[in-house]
């Protein structure tokens, strides 16, 4: 079971990194985000997975802590991403297409 | 290989933080300091299962917490402030 658990932790720990390579080295704040978010929510719920198996008591607690991740994560990165678009807007020769601006114009026609 | 593990956290570690320091904008900045957050979770967790003690899990779950509350909180700031 603790092998178990350590090639678990090990796996997550990799992710973890990818993630902070990812943020290092990507260009604009989305896709940073994108490496960010995703990434290091996988591994950190490997390890607690694994936290999970090879504890005797408090398992509870560490999927308690995976499990609030998983929910907050989501949410904290569209509020980054939402106030990142409103502060400064996407330079367009990075996105392919900017959807969310031609929406935005077409709500201001309505108005 | 808990010792790896533990090692690979550090340097995902070192990589936000110097972004946190470089980054262009601010949202950068959050979004850095935000997987730095993640990342000293999983570092608890890492070294409960090293410890095979339960004590630390109620501080993991508390930094998610105020990791998740910061990050809030700065993107409203950041959302106002406009830049």
């Amino acid at each position: 079971m603790k092998t178990v658990a350590e090639v678990l932790a090990l796996t997550g720990a990799v992710f973890a990194l990818l993630a902070g390579i990812g943020v290092l080295r990507f260009r604009d704040v989305y896709a940073r985000m994108h490496a960010a978010t995703k990434a290091t929510t996988l591994g950190v719920a490997l390890v607690g997975l694994g936290a999970a198996i090879a504890l005797d008591s408090g398992r509870s607690k560490a999927l308690l802590g995976v499990v609030f991740i998983f929910i907050t994560a989501p949410s904290a990165a569209h509020f980054v991403g939402r106030a990142a678009y409103r502060a400064e807007g996407i330079e367009i020769d990075l996105a392919a297409r900017d959807d969310l601006a031609t929406m935005l114009d077409e709500r201001d026609a309505l108005d | 290989m808990i010792v790896a593990a533990t090692v690979l956290l550090v340097a995902s570690a070192a990589c936000f933080m110097t972004r946190a320091v470089l980054g262009p904008s601010l949202a950068d900045r959050v979004v850095a300091i935000d997987g730095f957050v993640v990342t000293i979770v999983a570092v608890i967790l890492v070294d409960s299962i090293r410890t095979g003690s339960p004590w630390f899990l109620g501080v993991a779950v508390v930094v998610a917490f105020v990791g998740f509350v910061g990050t809030t909180a700065a993107a409203r700031f950041i959302e106002r402030r406009g830049g």
